[in-house]
């Protein structure tokens, strides 16, 4: 059965310039210093699937996330979205709309990835209007109702503001406008690092069963070993740009080869409690 | 779930319940200035039927009635006015009701040409940032460099050049709005450009990204609304600086003509006449001036506390 | 009986706001021992942080300690913080950015607060600093460097530095370790802890991370809305935690030896209350998958190291096990 990955990602790499502005440089006599945040990273995602990305502070784990869903543009390197190159400069405006309408991404802090100016109705609403995906109001406003039922909110929430809810219920209304233009690809960018331990669990399991009920296909990224292990069916492991080791979630953890890899698992602190 | 059970609040009740409402409601120097302001913006605007007389109207003047003091019947017409006549027999109570209303009408009206030049650069430069920021803001910074009764006596000199000689003085209004409006854009510019570079970072507007929206669809329906708040702050104090700005040009006899007249105007024919006698010329439309000026002052001084960001 | 180092009876602190007066902890009492590391675990919003710091009498206006006392060996200090602030209670924050003057090096801020404690001795007192430096993990060369042109991990070592120059009782550390990456926050923990107890220095460690507690401290202490809910030895409370809403905290923090993609972990339903919204009674009741008849009317009592109906005098007359409505 040789199914094609969902997500195929090929050499991608990305660099900053980080050297000081040219007259200072040519004042100072410095060089010109450049900062390499993702370097050649290759991996791939099975359809329906969870990839982890782990990685601490500085790991490129995030300009990897952009890159992927079009926010950045990688410096070199190929990424296949269902078998169609993404974000090709060849391609037209239409058929970079297609692809965005796969794509999407819940982000990490649950205060600013929602405009605090508007209702929550409005902001589940914008993506469907973007896409043209339902034309009529009415069937527009049913179809918001049932996106705040499928993450466990309901429908009186649409007239409210973001700041009436708590950070839990936030990161929740965030994965409902991520489902909004039926996706079928969703980069979840650290969604329960800002959240306390009894919210995150809400959520995570809320992402597993949208997983299941919707065929998502997921790239999870993180710094917490622990969240990964109960998101991801495969894990790779980023340091300083590079992917170290890449393996199925059990292998990974259970036989890390890799000395960094065996480094975080030593780092996350565990206890005899957890699981009844 | 732990949902409250009522439902989302309205519009006004979400406003009067807000914490602005609730420290309006304590601040009694907000609130006399913010009536001072109420009173006489309606004043001018109903300036029609409040006035006692229309004073442009040549018919009804009696040049007899000059100098006339207030509160005292001429000793020619035996007509009294309560402030008092001008130097043509105009009434001065009127005169000064419509003077308002020239007033605030350039007033209100260059502040929201300002803002409109202002706001829009502003989230240009914000957010397209590179040269086009650079440009935008090396202007703001000349401009900056000189007084701006200087540049909206230069922007009026240049229009009124421009303008044909019989249209100058129906066009003076608005050459007027456009003088004092061109000069005070660059603080709204510069506010805006920085809550925009901060608004621009945030997670909400990659979000909008995502979906493909475009930069101008972007600035104006994201980011717009969240940078509006210290643009109205702004805009009072503009006009108390516009109100005034407009006043100092027609009182150098650059500004709105005689047959408009505007309180900048009516003190500057008053001044003439100071120390002969007949102070009350002078005198009563600058103390509508001071406290229109002041009020609006106060209350945009009041404003920009309270929206501050506060320890909650 | 000897007298606890630190001990807080029935501390309560209020904010008045303009419409309200929201009661941000209510009734709190633990004692600590010198050399013991205890831990302040909650989630946020629970008064952790304003614990730590109505202790060190560092409350924001309107903030107010209504009710309560704190004693220091013995000596009340709720209305005198300042005396011992720095001194003989030290104190770590969060960011190690805001917490080192950006303006003076490592070395100068050092040796400042050492002449301040330790009165004023120039050589002796650069002695002292090379000396702490060295006691951190940072090489003492670089004490002319500023703060800026470390890590964030460093920067927290010096931070410790600095907190422990001046011998003080008490370390009060409020998420030390939160901004930092997981390989370093288990290093800096370790340091701190190890510091502590050979210098017999005791430490509040506050933090919402149940991993850090494990690690990290003797005893530990749960608030919830407030309150305190469960007290009691580190390994006995993780191991058989009493208080429903310990259990699922615990239950519902991924353990790396026991979940996998499978795994559906256990959650409790809702979330925190706000300051505004506090329920009556017991704050957890909405949200207690065994709460009875009294849970909503009558708070229970913090007694023998939890405050639960089950276990009081009340819940425990009704047998185990047996739950009615809720």
């Amino acid at each position: 059965m040789a199914d094609r990955p969902y997500l195929d990602v090929t050499g991608l790499s990305r660099h900053f310039d980080i050297s000081d502005p040219f007259l200072a440089r040519v004042v100072s006599g410095g060089r010109k210093r450049v900062l390499t945040a993702v370097d050649d990273v290759s991996f791939s995602i099975a359809k329906g699937q969870t990839y982890a990305l782990v990685g601490e502070s500085g790991s490129g784990k995030s300009t990897i996330a952009r890159m992927i869903v079009g926010l950045e543009r990688p410096d070199s390197g190929r990424i296949l979205i269902d078998g169609q190159t993404a974000f090709d400069e060849a391609g037209g405006q239409a058929q970079d709309n297609r692809l965005r309408q796969k794509l999407q991404m819940v982000f990490q802090s649950p205060y600013s990835s929602l405009n605090p100016r508007w209702r929550v109705g409005d902001i589940l609403m914008e993506p469907i209007k973007a896409f043209g995906l339902i034309r009529e109001r009415g069937a527009q406003r049913r179809r918001v109702d049932e996106l705040l039922e499928q993450v466990g909110l309901s429908s009186p929430d649409a007239a409210r503001f973001p700041h009436e809810f708590s950070g839990g219920q936030r990161q929740r209304i965030s994965i409902a406008r991520a489902l909004a233009s039926n996706p079928q690809f969703i980069v979840c960018d650290e969604p329960t690092s800002a959240l306390d331990v009894s919210v995150q669990a809400q959520v995570l399991n809320l992402l597993k069963q949208l997983q299941r009920d919707l065929q998502l296909t997921y790239l999870f990224i993180s710094h917490d070993m622990a969240v990964v292990r109960v998101m991801a069916h495969r894990i790779g492991v980023l340091k300083d740009g590079r992917l170290v080791e890449e393996n199925a979630a059990g292998d990974l953890i259970e036989s890390p080869q890799d000395p960094y890899t065996r480094m975080l698992m030593e780092s996350t602190p565990r206890f005899a409690g957890g699981l009844r | 779930m732990d949902r409250p059970d009522t439902s989302p609040p309205t519009m006004m009740q979400r406003i009067l319940a807000s914490d602005f409402v609730f420290d309006f409601t304590r601040a009694p120097l907000a609130m006399l200035a913010a009536a001072v302001v109420l009173f006489l913006f309606i004043i001018a605007i109903l300036a029609p039927l409040v006035a006692p007389t229309n004073p442009f109207d040549p018919a009804s003047l009696n040049l007899m009635n000059g100098f006339t003091p207030p509160m005292t019947p001429n000793m020619f017409t035996g007509q009294s006015f309560v402030m008092g006549a001008d130097d043509q027999g105009r009434d001065l109570l009127s005169a000064i009701i419509y003077g308002l209303r020239v007033s605030l009408f350039v007033g209100v009206m260059s502040v929201l040409l300002a803002m409109g030049i202002g706001v829009s650069l502003g989230l240009v430069a914000g957010y397209v940032g590179g040269w086009l920021d650079n440009l935008i803001m090396r202007i703001a910074d000349i401009q900056l460099t000189f007084p701006s009764i200087l540049i909206a006596m230069l922007i009026f000199g240049v229009l009124r050049g421009i303008i044909p000689p019989d249209l100058r003085d129906e066009m003076a209004i608005f050459v007027l709005i456009a003088a004092i409006g061109l000069s005070e854009w660059v603080p709204f510019a510069r506010t805006v450009r920085a809550t925009t570079l901060v608004e621009k970072e945030k997670e909400y507007v990659q979000a909008a990204r995502l979906i493909g929206l475009r930069r101008g669809q972007i600035m104006w329906r994201h980011i717009l609304p969240n940078v509006i708040g210290p643009v109205l702050v702004i805009a009072t104090i503009t006009l108390a600086l516009a109100i005034i700005a407009e006043a100092t040009l027609s009182f150098l006899g650059v500004g709105a003509p005689p047959t408009e007249p505007s309180l900048g105007t009516l003190i500057r024919i008053g001044q003439d006449y100071l120390f002969s006698g007949e102070w009350w010329i002078l005198a009563f439309p600058a103390v509508t001036l001071l406290a229109l000026a002041l009020s609006v002052n106060l209350l945009g001084d009041w404003l920009k506390d309270t929206l501050n960001p506060r320890l909650k | 009986m000897t007298t606890p180092l630190l001990d807080v009876r029935d501390l309560s602190v209020e904010f008045p706001l303009r419409r309200q007066r929201l009661q941000a902890l209510d009734g709190i009492s633990f004692s600590l021992e010198a050399g013991e590391v205890l831990g302040f675990v909650g989630e946020s919003g629970a008064g952790k942080s304003l614990t730590g710091a109505a202790i060190m009498g560092l409350l924001e206006p309107p903030g107010r300690i209504t009710a309560g006392t704190i004693a220091l060996q013995g000596r009340r200090i709720e209305d005198d913080a300042a005396s011992v602030r720095g001194g003989e209670i030290g104190m770590i924050f969060q960011d190690p950015l805001t917490s080192l003057n950006p303006l003076r090096t490592v070395g100068d801020q050092l040796v400042e607060t050492i002449q301040l404690h330790l009165g004023p001795s120039g050589e002796a007192a650069e002695a002292r600093a090379i000396e702490l430096l060295e006691e951190v993990g940072i090489d003492p060369e670089r004490r002319s460097a500023f703060p800026h042109e470390f890590s964030g991990g460093m920067r927290q070592r010096i931070v410790i530095a600095l907190a422990l120059a001046p011998e003080p009782k008490l370390i009060i550390a409020d998420e030390p370790t939160t901004a930092l990456d997981v390989s370093i926050q288990a290093q800096v923990l370790a340091l701190l802890r190890r510091l502590c107890k050979e210098r017999g220095a005791a430490v509040i460690l506050i933090t919402h991370d149940m991993g850090v507690i494990a690690e990290t401290t003797d005893r530990v202490a749960v608030l919830y809305a407030g309150r305190l809910v469960e007290e009691g030895p580190t390994a006995d409370v993780i191991a058989a935690p009493r208080h429903p809403y310990t259990a699922g905290l615990m239950a519902s923090t991924p353990n790396l030896d026991a979940v996998s993609v499978d795994t559906v972990l256990p959650q409790i339903p809702g979330s925190m209350p706000g300051l505004t919204a506090l329920p009556s009674g017991c704050r957890f009741h909405p949200r207690c998958g065994d709460a009875m008849a009294e849970c909503p009317r009558i708070a229970p009592e913090f007694a023998d190291g939890v405050a639960c109906h089950k276990f009081s005098a009340v819940g425990s007359m009704k047998g185990k096990g047996a739950s009615n409505g809720g």
